[in-house]
């Protein structure tokens, strides 16, 4: 075998250093599928490679956690017998490049990793960072967003419950749309991503795969440029109808006891999914690609492993309930194969169309042994003069009067009603406090509880202060839950920065984990799930650090909510805290 | 008293439904797929809201042609009552059981907010318990209620008094501010000619417990049951 070109392995975004450790591992060089497969594996965005040596710095545990980080969502015990699943992830490039459809698949995602956990999704929310609204540009970013995550979350009957939007020139080259979904489950009804069970059959569900969003994960790890929007067939395309048939599906077959394992595909797809399946479990997998459901013909390995089709799952079941498990998709019309067994050794080796070995690759190399880079932090060089800065200097204007309608008109500000009436935030019954309050309160049909939800950032406080500015994201969203009457529980996160081998970017980053990681052990919300956005770069202009956070919080008796309005003329309004001059 | 829920694949009020009948109601209400042909001897139908198959083609052209649907043919052709919220007003008109047809909001956007209704006809099963004088908040939730008819269907249905429900400002003024996606007269509900169908783009199965702040959508399910515990039939 020839040893593959070297632009085409630094095309598959490896370092040269990267790709010796790989044919280390291999004991030789890699073939064009096994290289494909560590290229997206490899990604910062499915390896966390530059964050994850941060990221252990976060409090994970806590009595309320039964699932923290490292699984397809977060999950916690609210009592009786009942979990929150909850996660927030990022899906910035893919909307900046085609909106509607970036969004749109961005809720897909978040929701198929929430119910792959056993969980009914009950509520969405999202955060979302645009530029000025001064450009047509911005504008049609912000339709195609809008109604992307309308279009999605409306059609699977999750309501959009709440969230929250800035307008800030540094995301103009770059937007960010996070999306958040919370599901409910029985905490005896759990389901995790491994596929353990050697013969046990590993089963495809869902769409069928096209060439949509190959290589879709390698793009989000990387900066954009003049070229960026030539990468919009990187783009995958939702079926919000599907999803709900698989939703239903999925459901349906948690209720049996034959399933061993399910995760969904998502970034890197049928490769990510199933190496990481493989990892949890310590097996191996072996797969035929030849009986893998195709939408397009003449498909190579390489293809039908990195493609990014939505609305599918991968799942393991008990050997000899493969019937059962067909029975139920088949009642949603949906496809469901068996497109491989799971096998001892940790060996992972897969099977062309023609059934021919293509690939053969150790799990554990793949998965586990992954780069992890300490890279270099810096504070930015601007950084003491921009926080220089005196706000006493700003003069006192005439008419306050005039300033107050200035501010109150400012996009970020004003009300986003426009933007909340396209979600259906009502569906399912169970909305208590509507998008337009200090954070969202759904109900727990069947007992007296409450869930409270927050998305908050204030990135502006993390540009000059990234530790302090993690510490107020934090404290802001437990502030928000607390207003309801709920007690926050625990967080999510969606940690948006700029490049990280930019000292002054990994600077921010690690100081604002920091910061989030010393606001969450003190007010006991430990971080259960989350997803790090990097490279929100246009021509080497970063964003602010934007850590999202997405806190819950649990209200046992709900009729002790308290809704955030002035409720009666006459009441009086009390201040609490101090008022110390800060701006932003 | 006993509900027959239909369950498109793509229905998603189907359980909003079950749980306003079910358990706040107390009545019986039982699920009905799509691909079934036995309705279990229901006292009404309910179509509920969602998207019936995906609605890619237009909204509830699929689920039309649906085998349980040719059983609420029948069923409403013998005088059984059958409700179609949102989705399910589409899926009535779709099948010709209700007259014109519902098009994209004139502002092309989906819209989920509280509007206001003003009861037109108060001599229905669906309605008798509402008050013409007195306007109900309900919510609506979709991106094609602009209902739509030909002219002489829509001097037909105002002469027959089958406009139910129209949407109007809080005091009960229907004004074409109140009209949320720019239906004809404002038109939010439509009879057939026998009064046994009722088609609305508003959700009052959302609007049944104080603890979603609003029990106005009570009005409809109490006009049902308080007509059939008086008679025990239809």
């Amino acid at each position: 075998m020839t040893r593959i070109p070297d632009e085409e392995i630094a095309r598959h975004g490896l370092t040269p250093d990267e790709y010796q450790q790989i044919c280390g591992f291999m004991g030789r060089d890699p073939n064009r599928v096994e290289l494909g497969i560590f290229s997206v594996m490899w990604s910062e965005h499915c390896s966390y490679k530059s964050s994850r040596a941060y990221l252990k710095e976060f409090p994970t545990k806590g009595p309320q956690v039964i699932q923290g980080p490292g699984e397809n969502a977060g999950v916690v015990d609210i009592g009786d017998g009942l979990a929150v699943v909850f996660k927030m992830e990022s899906h910035n490039h893919p909307s900046f490049i085609e909106p509607y459809q970036g969004a749109a698949t961005g809720v897909g995602g978040i929701l198929r990793d929430v119910f792959t956990m056993g969980a009914r999704p009950v509520a969405n929310l999202n955060s979302l960072r645009f530029g000025e609204l001064n450009t047509e540009k911005m504008k049609y970013l912000v339709h195609g967003v809008v109604e992307g995550i309308a279009g999605y979350g409306n059609c699977m009957g999750i309501p959009t419950v709440g969230g929250e939007i800035y307008f800030d020139q540094c995301y103009a080259g770059n937007i960010l749309v996070n999306a958040f979904t919370l599901g409910l489950a029985r905490t005896d009804r759990i389901f995790y991503g491994t596929a353990s069970g050697v013969g046990n059959p590993v089963i495809y569900v869902g769409s069928k795969t096209g060439r949509d969003g190959i290589h879709g994960a390698t793009m989000a790890s990387e900066e954009f440029d003049e070229g960026s929007e030539e990468k919009r067939p990187t783009v995958q395309v939702g079926d919000p109808f599907t999803e709900k048939l698989l939703l239903e599906a999925c459901l349906e077959l948690f209720k049996t006891d034959c399933l061993v394992g399910i995760q969904d595909m998502g970034a890197a797809g049928l490769t990510s999914s199933s190496f990481e399946m493989a990892s949890r479990a310590g097996s191996g997998i072996d797969m035929y690609l030849s009986k893998v459901p195709l939408r397009e013909e003449n498909m190579t390995p390489y293809e039908i492993l990195l493609s990014e089709s939505q609305e599918r799952m991968l799942l393991v079941a008990k050997k000899g309930r493969e019937q059962e498990v067909f029975n139920i998709f088949e009642k949603w019309g949906l496809d469901a194969a068996v497109v491989g067994q799971v096998t001892d050794g940790g060996r992972f080796r897969i099977f062309d169309l023609e059934d021919k070995l293509c690939a053969d690759m150790p799990v554990g190399a793949v998965v586990d042994n992954c780069p992890l880079y300490h890279r270099p932090a810096a504070k930015p060089g601007n950084h003491d003069k921009i926080t220089g800065f005196n706000p006493e200097t700003i003069p006192v204007p005439d008419s306050l009067n005039e300033e107050l309608g200035a501010l109150l008109a400012s996009p970020t500000i004003a009300s986003k009603r426009p933007v909340y009436t396209v979600y259906d935030h009502m569906v399912r019954n169970n909305t208590v406090f509507r998008p337009g309050s200090a954070a969202a309160l759904i109900r727990v049909k069947g007992t007296a509880k409450g869930i409270a939800m927050t998305t908050d950032c204030n990135a502006r406080y993390c540009y000059l202060d990234p530790e302090t500015g993690g510490k107020i994201a934090v404290a802001e969203a437990a502030r928000n839950i607390a207003a309801t009457g709920a007690k926050p529980l625990a967080i999510t996160d969606c940690l948006n920065f700029g490049n990280p081998e930019k000292p002054e970017i990994m600077w921010q980053f690690s100081e604002s984990v920091k910061g989030m990681s010393k606001a969450c052990e003190t007010l006991n919300t430990p971080v259960v799930s989350g997803n790090v956005s990097f490279y929100n770069e246009t021509m080497g202009e970063g964003i602010f650090p934007t850590p999202t956070i997405g806190m819950v919080g649990l209200i046992e008796n709900i009729e002790n909510r308290i809704p955030s309005r002035f409720q009666h003329p006459g009441d009086t309004i009390i201040l609490i805290g101090k008022l110390t001059g800060e701006v932003g | 008293m006993r509900f027959s829920i239909l369950v498109f694949p793509g229905s998603n009020c189907d359980y909003d439904a079950y749980h306003s009948i079910r358990h706040v109601l107390g009545q019986d209400a039982e699920f009905i797929w799509h691909e079934e042909t036995d309705l279990k001897n229901p006292d009404c139908v309910i179509l509920p809201g969602g998207f019936s198959y995906g609605d890619y083609l237009r909204c509830g052209a699929m689920a039309s042609f649906s085998p349980a649907m040719e059983r609420v043919k029948s069923f409403a052709n013998d005088g059984g009552l059958v409700l179609g919220i949102c989705n399910g007003f589409q899926v009535l008109t779709e099948t010709g059981m209700l007259p014109g047809a519902l098009l994209r909001n004139r502002s092309l956007s989906f819209v989920c907010r509280d509007v206001y209704l003003k009861t037109e006809n108060t001599a229905l099963p669906f309605t008798r318990s509402l008050d013409k004088n007195r306007t109900i908040r309900i919510p609506i939730a979709h991106a094609e209620g602009n209902y739509f008819c030909d002219p002489e269907t829509l001097e037909e249905l105002e002469r027959e008094k089958r406009v139910v429900f129209r949407y109007c400002d809080r005091k009960g003024n229907v004004t074409e501010e109140a009209n949320p996606n720019g239906s004809l007269n404002n038109i939010a509900g439509i009879t057939n000619r026998e009064g046994n169908v009722l088609g609305m783009m508003p959700h009052p199965e959302r609007a049944m417990e104080s603890i979603v702040g609003n029990t106005d959508g009570m009005g409809v399910f109490q006009s049902l049951l308080a007509q059939f515990q008086k008679t025990g039939a239809y």
